[in-house]
């Protein structure tokens, strides 16, 4: 009896088998289902996002427009700053593909512009049999891309010596298509940075509170009750009103992404606290404890991946939030201004209602507005439906 | 449910100090004050200041002190209704705002009445005909309002009614009656104005507030008390009403709170567009001017008006749910 034991601090003599061993060996899991139950969870969370057909078109949607703001000195035909005097306000030209029967492929008409003296206004007509081929991969305005790479590489542009303005001009002469694609690459990034600023803010600040409790949990509360009680566009507009106006347009554009990041962090603490809170008594995170783990790594290893999902769906619902506030930033003129072109900013040139009666393709950029902000919110939904795949 | 309701109230206090102190925060943010570009405007413009009274003012409103003291004086005048001057106007704050923010109560509190109007009878049609044409096509006029910009709606709306109707709908009210004392024309002219910003500015919030009945109306659907309602052979309307449509009712009210802050944000924006009296268009033209204690009594009436929504529809909800008011009571 005496000898069964080691002596006091001494580790107890154990033995580990060296045969293989199969977990499922006693139960076995139903044939053909086995892919299922092992499966990841990332795994199951894209099999229950897949089912959901509008979300996933919407995702592909948005994987194409940001490909195309990030390419956007290729796909545009013109420049952001390319004037044409001789087409002020020019409409919309359609795309034809047989001059008087014959094919020719995709070309626009040239024009004439007329001054309509009654009415002080310019008539634009199609000069019948002036084709204009459109051209493919081709030369035309000089550009930096990225402001790094020089480069006069175009997906399209009109034929030598031709124009091409697919949705009008604008009162420079400036091709509205080329604009709102430019404007896609501010206004996108802009929702972006915006949510990774309140993604952090939200998960630093409601981890403290649901983590902490007690005093500092009560603060957090307090301070997310104040400020989803101030009305936010009077609050934005009063924070984009501090920045001075010879502020260089760059520098305004990272003040607004932060300032519609700093207001809207509170939803997402709040999941944040109230997943922490729920999450702690879980009986895993008590195992974790038991078995020894530290702190540390029971939030992050096995707290996080609980509900990281969870905030990411909820993320993504904020961001046409922030895509529309800066819209209406900039509409009001207190939010980014030329040369930085936004769609809120192409928007302004829409304040006018006479614009809206003689030159309503200038309202275009609603369109993108509209449809991005869609997409983020069919997307949201359907993150939000994947986030708990087990249910 | 008296104690309830003070303690409701008492609640609201330390959030109302804290909105000041962020409010004040704000004002005070821009370097420089207002004096100085105005001293250095009419230097700029060859004249000479009236130092005195520039003098006169800065101390009556304590710029000559620092912060703390001037963010007790700023809302010790506020408890008082002395909402301070208001420098690109040359009069108190509360002369110049007074009407304003009256409309601004007006237009929210109608848009919320239409929002619950709209919202209602659509969010309970979807629900009980889920997946059907009519709650797509609902769902999708929904949409439309949510991701539309409001100003946006707001300037094709002002052009068709233009165009349609030969209806020039921007203000709240006929030009002979701006600055008129309150009348009975006046009051008839502000309703024939007030249902398109309702409109606009409803559209967003019922989209949103649509989306949540449907949803809220269908988790109750599911449950097992209506199928044995069903079962019991009830009348689907019956079932419909008397039971799962009064645990929906509940969050109808309690969400006051959140729509209430995305309506005054909607309504500011129309405002400019529109260009109604309400504080809109001046609380930008005062941001821009740095006239900030102006900014400074819209920013924190706008937030009082939003805390006081959130109070009545917190009061309501108690009203109308006993547990809420218990919790209430236990928490305390």
């Amino acid at each position: 009896m005496k000898d069964a034991l080691p002596p006091p601090g001494a580790p107890l003599p154990h033995y580990v088998s060296d045969a293989p061993f199969d977990p499922t060996s006693i139960e076995r899991l139903p044939e053909g289902r086995e892919s299922l139950y092992r499966a990841s969870q990332l795994r199951l969370t894209w099999w229950r996002f897949r089912r959901h057909r509008l979300a996933l078109a919407s995702a592909i949607f948005l994987a194409f427009v940001y490909l195309v703001a990030i390419f956007v000195e290729v796909v545009a035909p013109y420049n952001l700053h390319s004037r044409n005097p001789d087409f002020i306000y020019a409409p919309p030209q359609r795309i034809h593909l047989f001059d008087e029967g014959h094919f020719v492929g995709p070309f626009v008409y040239g024009r004439k512009m007329t001054l309509d003296m009654d009415n002080l206004q310019r008539l634009y007509t199609d000069i019948p049999g002036e084709v204009q081929k459109i051209r493919f991969f081709c030369h035309g305005d000089d550009y930096n891309f990225w402001g790094l790479i020089p480069a006069d590489i175009h997906l399209i542009c009109p034929a030598r010596d031709g124009q091409m303005f697919l949705l009008g001009t604008d009162r420079m002469g400036r091709d509205e298509l080329s604009r709102i694609l430019y404007g896609a690459r501010i206004s996108l990034s802009i929702g972006l940075l915006g949510v990774t600023v309140s993604f952090i803010l939200g998960i630093v600040i409601g981890g403290l509170a649901g983590y902490h409790g007690g005093t500092v949990d009560l603060l957090v509360q307090r301070l997310i009750e104040v400020l989803q009680s101030i009305p936010s566009i009077p609050l934005w507009l009063s924070l984009s009103a501090i920045m001075p106006v010879t502020w260089s347009p760059l520098i305004v554009y990272l003040g607004i992404t932060v300032i519609l990041g700093l207001l809207d962090w509170t939803g997402l603490a709040r999941a944040v606290r109230s997943k922490l809170f729920s999450l702690r008594e879980e009986d895993y995170v008590l195992a974790a404890q038991l078995n020894g783990a530290r702190p540390r790594r029971i939030i992050l290893r096995h707290l996080v991946p609980g509900f990281l999902s969870h905030l990411i769906a909820s993320a993504t619902i904020s961001i046409p939030s922030m895509i529309l506030g800066e819209t209406a930033l900039s509409f009001l003129g207190l939010g980014l201004r030329p040369p930085i072109v936004s769609w809120g900013v192409l928007l302004t040139e829409a304040r006018d209602v006479t614009v809206l009666a003689f030159y309503p393709w200038i309202l275009l950029p609603t369109v993108p507005v509209f449809l991005v902000v869609l997409a983020f919110n069919f997307l949201g939904d359907g993150l939000r439906d994947a986030a708990d795949p087990y249910r | 449910m008296l104690r309830f309701i003070l303690w409701r109230i008492s609640v609201m206090v330390p959030t109302l100090i804290l909105i000041s102190m962020l409010v004040f925060t704000i004002i005070q943010l821009p370097p420089g004050d207002y004096f100085e570009s105005y001293v250095n405007e009419l230097q700029a413009m060859g004249e000479n200041a009236n130092g005195a009274q520039i003098q006169e003012l800065r101390h009556r409103y304590g710029f000559d002190q620092p912060q703390p003291i001037r963010y007790l004086h700023w809302v010790g005048g506020m408890l008082h209704g002395d909402f301070g001057y208001s420098f690109a106007y040359r009069m108190p704050v509360s002369d110049v705002i007074g009407d304003r923010i009256w409309l601004t109560v007006l237009v929210s509190f109608v848009t919320v009445i239409f929002t619950w109007l709209v919202a209602f009878p659509v969010g309970i049609y979807s629900a009980t005909h889920q997946y059907s044409w009519g709650d797509y096509g609902l769902t999708f006029f929904g949409l439309v309002g949510l991701a539309v910009p409001n100003f946006i709606l707001g300037l094709v709306m002002m052009y068709f009614a233009n165009l349609w109707f030969g209806l020039s709908i921007g203000h709240l009210m006929d030009q002979q009656y701006l600055g008129q004392p309150m009348s009975w024309d006046k009051a008839k002219s502000i309703l024939a104005h007030l249902w398109i910003p309702t409109i606009i500015i409803g559209t967003s919030g019922t989209a949103a507030m649509i989306r949540r009945v449907r949803a809220n109306l269908l988790d109750e659907l599911r449950q097992q008390y209506v199928i044995t309602a069903r079962a019991k052979g009830l009348h689907p309307f019956r079932a419909l009403v008397k039971y799962p449509l009064r645990m929906s009712l509940n969050f109808f009210i309690s969400d006051i709170g959140s729509i209430l802050p995305a309506i005054i944000s909607g309504a500011e924006i129309t405002a400019v567009v529109l260009s109604l009296e309400t504080t809109g268009p001046m609380l930008i033209s005062a941001l821009k001017s740095q006239d900030m204690y102006l900014a400074g009594s819209f920013l924190m009436c706008l937030a009082f008006l939003t805390v006081i929504g959130m109070l009545v529809s917190d009061i309501a909800l108690a009203l109308l749910d006993p547990r809420i008011r218990l919790q209430g009571r236990s928490t305390r």
